[in-house]
């Protein structure tokens, strides 16, 4: 009785009064689509996301009834062609829902991630005819949960040395190794899995569940990430069709190409996340009063706040500029990579600033503050770690590659 | 069934409301605008489910400029079928119900739906003016409308109880809350909503009777003074010589 009661009230303990913040006029740039997408998702994770996360985060469970809803909302693969079961639209409407859903929470806008650009999107670009018809629409719809699985616990930011191989074996292929650090794993229909053939060729191949000697245990005691579920994928001569085999591509620019595409994601929902601290930090910073006023009136907080819209809208214009250069097909991966690392990096300080913004408030659960610095530690490695694409634009601009 | 919805656009409930400096426009500059939730939330949403239960054709009308386009598109992203728009400034309530009158007797209508009032001026009247001017019965502040066979029965919210009231169209229907539920538009419904017509029209001409002479802002309201309960002294300097009731 007194467990339900206190669930309740954890449940119930808030309205969410996040505004956005544009201080630019970046709104003029953003087209109708653009607008009603990020308003539509907004309302969504108001009233879907933000009465629920921090119990569920806090109690380290994923809710998993939020796929049914971010499919019905259309959060799945909103720029794949909606005859796949996406949604038509452009790359900066994927941004703004990204942004938005990241607002609520990174492990929110981690299952949307994963399932449109890191599983729909290689079966759409890579897949067949009809492995498109066979998985897109049920992945599209939610009927299906997908993962992707290319990190390995002895490979992380050198996935080229992966180990995990498929050996021929008539029409299907003998699949053996294991994957780590895999979102959404444990409860997958799917696993879009990065391979190596036998000339050494990176290869990527569909795994349903049920396969015999596959299996995707969780990975429990995470500090971040709280409310997305993670897991291994672990193969034993698992015997998948050759018709599982993603036939269009070959070599590390597949599964690179996806994480351009979720990056491309991420640099977006990293500043949702910046939005909700900022947001938060200066409701409470007129309101908090100390010596007799708001400490929003204090110079040192004012710089606190100042900085913070100024990066936020520094980061507001870069994506929007990448968003425009993706619809016309020119974003590289490189201005991915700088976009992912500035963004995320950002929201990490505006995390921290707006927590001691919040004093001793800042480190409860009241506050989304600390959940978003904990996220956020997560976005800050995973989809290649901020010093790998620092690297990245190392590399862009002198030529010269300094990972080996 | 053809069902109309009127929509009216209102800043945002957050907006930091100003006025021109003679106290005689209201200053939209750098507000938002939205939709009235009274109109979006229950007026329209009803309408859109009764005419998925029912069958029938739902039609959003706005009274007002091109920058209200985004307003109309969400209606039909939430399921409104077609919309029309009179191009003009919604300068009075009386311009905006001989707009909708006109536009009500050239497509005519078996329910015409309002939202209990707009928030931002309160108004509560182009309803009631538009179903005056078009002969119909009207039903203010429905918090619920169902159809029976023929009929329709809704509830209205009065002082203290509810009223159940019974009726078959045409009529005009203003909604209050509990009408209905949010209903958020989804990817697919936004994208779709571009392809549904809009209709742009030409205003009716109308003798503005009133006008406005001044906007004023509430005055702040002044902090809460604490006092102690046993300090009854100050509390009586207080109501005597600063707030002089006494
Ligand atoms: C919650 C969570 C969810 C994830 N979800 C997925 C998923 O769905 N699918 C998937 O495939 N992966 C996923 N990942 C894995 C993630 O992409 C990896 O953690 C990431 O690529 C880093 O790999 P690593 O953890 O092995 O770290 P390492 O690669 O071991 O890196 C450790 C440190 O060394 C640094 N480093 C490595 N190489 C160099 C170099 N050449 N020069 C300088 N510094 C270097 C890194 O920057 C980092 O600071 C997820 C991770 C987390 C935490």
């Amino acid at each position: 009785m007194s467990q339900t009661v206190t669930e309740t009230k954890h449940i119930s303990q808030k309205t969410d009064q996040y505004q956005g913040h544009d201080y630019y006029g970046v709104d003029a740039l953003l087209s109708e689509d653009h607008l009603l997408a990020r308003d539509a998702v907004r309302d969504w994770v108001k009233k879907e996301v933000s009465p629920i996360i921090e119990d569920y985060s806090n109690r380290a469970e994923c809710p998993y009834h939020l796929f049914k809803g971010l499919a019905d909302i259309g959060a799945f693969g909103p720029s794949i062609p909606e005859e796949y079961g996406g949604g038509g639209m452009d790359e900066i409407a994927y941004g703004v829902i990204m942004q938005e859903l990241e607002r609520g929470d990174s492990g929110v806008r981690s299952m949307a991630s994963v399932q449109g650009s890191l599983v729909m999107y290689p079966i759409y670009r890579f897949g067949s005819e009809e492995q498109k018809r066979k998985y897109l629409p049920k992945l599209g719809s939610g009927e299906f949960i997908g993962c992707f699985g290319l990190t390995e616990p002895d490979h992380g930011s050198n996935p080229s040395g992966m180990v995990t191989n498929i050996k021929d074996d008539g029409d299907h292929v003998i699949l053996n190794g294991a994957k780590m650090w895999i979102t959404n794993s444990p409860v997958a229909d799917i696993a879009v899995v990065w391979a190596k053939d036998e000339e050494g060729a990176i290869r990527g191949v569909i795994v349903e569940k049920g396969m015999k000697g596959f299996s995707a245990p969780e990975i429990h005691g995470k500090w971040s990430l709280r409310a997305s579920i993670t897991g291994e994928l672990v193969f034993e001569d698992v015997r998948v069709p050759k018709a599982n085999i993603l036939p269009n591509v070959k070599g590390l620019k597949g599964p690179l190409s996806c994480l351009s595409k979720a990056r491309y994601g991420i640099a977006w929902g990293a500043i949702g996340a910046a939005l909700d601290c900022y947001d938060s930090a200066l409701r409470y910073s007129l309101e908090r009063e100390q010596f007799g006023k708001p400490i929003g009136g204090f110079q040192l907080t004012q710089k606190k706040l100042a900085e913070m819209i100024t990066e936020i809208t520094k980061a507001q214009l870069l994506t929007w500029r990448l968003g425009t250069l993706a619809n016309d097909g020119k974003a590289t991966p490189a201005q991915i990579s700088m976009a992912k690392r500035n963004n995320v990096h950002m929201a990490l300080e505006i995390a921290r600033e707006a927590r001691q913004i919040h004093g001793g408030m800042g480190i409860t659960n009241e506050y989304p503050i600390m959940r978003h610095m904990m996220n956020l530690e997560t976005v800050l490695t995973y989809e290649g770690t901020h010093d790998i694409h620092l690297l990245i634009t190392g590399m862009d601009v002198t030529g010269i590659n300094a990972f080996k | 069934m053809k069902l109309l919805v009127c929509i009216s656009k209102t800043p945002e409930t957050t907006a930091k409301i100003s006025f021109s400096d003679d106290g005689t426009s209201f200053n939209s500059d750098g507000v938002q605008f939205i939709m009235n939730p009274y109109d979006e939330w229950y007026a329209l949403v009803r309408a859109v489910e009764l005419a998925e239960s029912n069958g029938g054709e739902v039609t959003v009308l706005h009274v007002g400029e091109s920058s209200s386009d985004i307003i109309i598109r969400k209606a039909l992203s939430i399921g409104a079928h077609k919309a029309a728009r009179v191009d003009a400034v919604p300068t009075s309530s009386m311009f905006v119900a001989t707009q909708i009158v006109n536009y009500v007797k050239n497509n005519p209508q078996d329910i015409v739906f309002f939202g209990k009032e707009t928030i931002d001026y309160n108004g509560a009247e182009v309803g009631s003016m538009v179903s005056e001017m078009l002969d119909l019965p009207y039903i203010s502040f429905a918090s619920k409308l169902e159809k029976q066979g023929d009929v329709f029965h809704c509830d209205r919210d009065i002082e203290g109880g509810i009223q159940t009231v019974e009726l078959s169209p045409p009529f005009a229907i203003s909604a209050a809350k509990g009408m209905a539920e949010q209903r958020i538009p989804n990817m697919k419904a936004i994208m779709m909503s571009k392809r549904k017509p809009l209709e742009v029209l030409e205003p009716f001409q109308v003798d503005e009777k009133v006008s406005i002479s001044q906007y004023n802002l509430p005055p702040s309201k002044s902090g809460v003074k604490l006092i102690d309960a046993d300090n009854m002294e100050e509390l009586v300097r207080l109501l005597k010589d600063v707030e002089k009731v006494l």
